[in-house]
């Protein structure tokens, strides 16, 4: 019998086909976003091809061309192309959480400003009314300013969508409602990612609600467990008076807000992880100074690099 | 030299430059933070901020347009903006001119039947003026609508050209414009080569309107170039801040 023995193949170069998980899909994956990555502006092609559809920030022209209407990053799901711009105003989703402003009280509705491009409505009878489940009468139409008045801020849930846009809200759980005890802020829209939650408690004892349409509201955490049954928990909902907020809770709620403040102005996403590595950034300055460029520029590095980690 | 003269007899213009030469473009997007989208724009000693607000609620119920979006510029010119400063009144006509001139240019490139019953307000702020203002706004306002994400169909750059006796000259500065020299602005769609604003107040010889319109184009292109080449820088800059790997 005649055997040979073959010299070992050498194995394929690790570098190549494995990143350091031994994933070798991620990494192909992650060289071909990074190859793939195509930075489009206005009036600019696209596609030649026919048979692709046009998403959002593309239009044809006269040759069945696929072009760029805004300026931004190409992104391709099978067929669909569409163009993502960096900066744009919010467009709502059904089941979104957002923060909102009443610019308007009219017939059975509130108007809410949310950041879009239209204000949205907020009907009587999707708010959640106080007592026991019961249905609006006359009597909630004519003092609806006891609930929500011009300028109040509240929490909602997108419900449905128009055509030109615009969207409808609700806030029929005690989850949403009215917003107290705190400090607003806004970010760009696109820095808040969709989540599980976006009510967050954080370590520092500092509520934090990301409205996906920039709007952020930082609180001092409510003291009271709600209870949809009881009459007087309801009427507590549409209370204007604050809480009084003590020193410490001021500062870490303006610590907070700051924090935020320097992640948006580092177009970094803001999330409660990365609120809270800022918030352990920021420790080694006064709440003042984290308004400087220099501070912020360190709080972003710092939180950067621990998210890298 | 005389002063008046105003191509040397090196063939050099007054502020040194060639009959064929832009002004210095300096520009920035994203300068403001409240607005939705804003620009910094500076064509040598011309300069202009301009901020964009919307698509957002009509703040007048009886301007609504039910199939698009509405588009309102508004120009001012700072006290400080020229040689002698004195109070303007807020409806300058000549103002509230070039205001409908940006926004007739507009009006067709912006996508505005996406955004029906909305409203994109368009401030236009001259920081220091010496010559080609309708130019500087375009070009102002370009820039700061694709910083606001605002679909258009293509860039809209603008430029001017005029003609001393044979030579055409472009992008006039102030002195230039102050001895009467016919000046033609241009505003170009450079990717399918069409123009949206052609504006000339004086009187020219039809003869000599073709170079002109050439010339002007040429700087237009130009333009294009540095605002693309702005705006992509922007981009990629802000990709690289939100994901470092």
């Amino acid at each position: 019998m005649n055997v040979q023995f073959l010299f070992p193949k050498p194995p394929p170069s690790i570098e190549e086909v494995k990143d350091a998980d031994g994933d070798i899909d991620m990494l192909l994956k992650s060289q071909r976003q990074k190859f793939e990555t195509k930075v489009v502006t206005p009036g600019e092609v696209i596609a030649k091809d026919t048979q692709y559809m046009r998403g959002h920030g593309t239009y044809l022209d006269e040759n069945e061309t696929h072009l760029a209407s805004v300026a931004g990053v190409v992104e391709r799901v099978n067929k669909l192309i569409t163009v993502r711009p960096l900066n744009t105003r919010y467009t709502g989703n059904i089941g979104d959480l957002v923060i909102g402003r009443i610019t308007e009280v009219s017939n059975k509705r509130w108007k809410v400003d949310i950041n879009s491009r239209q204000d949205a409505v907020l009907l009587l009878s999707a708010i959640h009314l106080p007592g026991v489940q019961r249905r609006k009468t006359e009597a909630d139409e004519l003092q609806m300013r006891k609930f929500y008045s011009e300028g109040d801020l509240l929490v909602a849930e997108i419900q449905g969508s128009f055509q030109d846009g615009s969207s409808s809200l609700h806030t029929r759980s005690l989850k949403y409602g009215k917003l107290r005890n705190g400090s607003f802020l806004i970010v760009p829209p696109t820095l808040v990612q969709r989540t599980k939650s976006h009510f967050h408690r954080l370590d520092c004892g500092v509520d934090v609600t990301l409205g996906l349409n920039g709007y952020v509201w930082v609180s001092k955490p409510s003291s009271r467990v709600l209870n949809e049954m009881s009459e007087d928990d309801s009427e507590y909902i549409y209370s204007n008076e604050n809480e009084p907020i003590g020193k410490d809770a001021r500062e870490a709620i303006a610590r907070v807000c700051n924090c935020i403040n320097a992640l948006s102005k580092s177009y970094m996403s803001i999330t409660d992880t990365t609120i809270s590595y800022a918030y352990e950034a920021s420790l080694n300055f006064s709440v003042k100074e984290i308004l400087k460029l220099e501070s912020i520029e360190l709080i972003a590095n710092q939180t950067k690099q621990r998210l890298k980690a | 030299m005389s002063r008046h003269e105003p191509i040397g007899p090196q063939g050099l213009r007054q502020d040194g430059r060639r009959a064929d030469q832009l002004r210095n473009i300096n520009c920035k997007p994203s300068v403001l933070s409240q607005s939705d989208g804003s620009s910094y724009i500076e064509q040598g000693y011309t300069k202009c901020l301009a901020a964009v607000y919307g698509p957002r609620e009509t703040r007048q119920k009886a301007q609504i347009l039910h199939n698009k979006a509405l588009i309102t510029v508004e120009i001012s010119l700072a006290p400080f903006s020229m040689s002698e400063r004195k109070k303007r009144k807020k409806f300058d006509k000549r103002l509230l001119e070039i205001a409908s001139a940006v926004k007739q240019t507009f009006e067709p490139i912006i996508m505005t039947n996406l955004f029906p019953r909305s409203q994109i307000d368009i401030f236009l702020q001259i920081l220091q003026y010496d010559g080609g203002m309708t130019q500087i706004c375009i070009n102002a306002a370009t820039l700061a609508l694709i910083d606001a994400g605002i679909p258009m169909l293509e860039y809209v750059c603008a430029c001017s050209a005029g003609i001393v006796e044979d030579t055409t000259i472009l992008d006039l500065n102030n002195s230039e414009e102050s001895l009467g020299i016919p000046e033609l602005t241009v505003a170009l769609l450079p990717q399918s080569q069409k123009v949206t604003l052609l504006q000339l107040e004086t009187r020219l010889h039809v003869d000599k309107l073709e170079s002109v319109t050439a010339m002007a184009i040429k700087g237009a292109k130009e333009v294009y170039k540095k605002l693309d080449k702005t705006s992509r820088d922007y981009i990629g800059d802000l990709l690289q801040k939100s994901n470092p790997t």
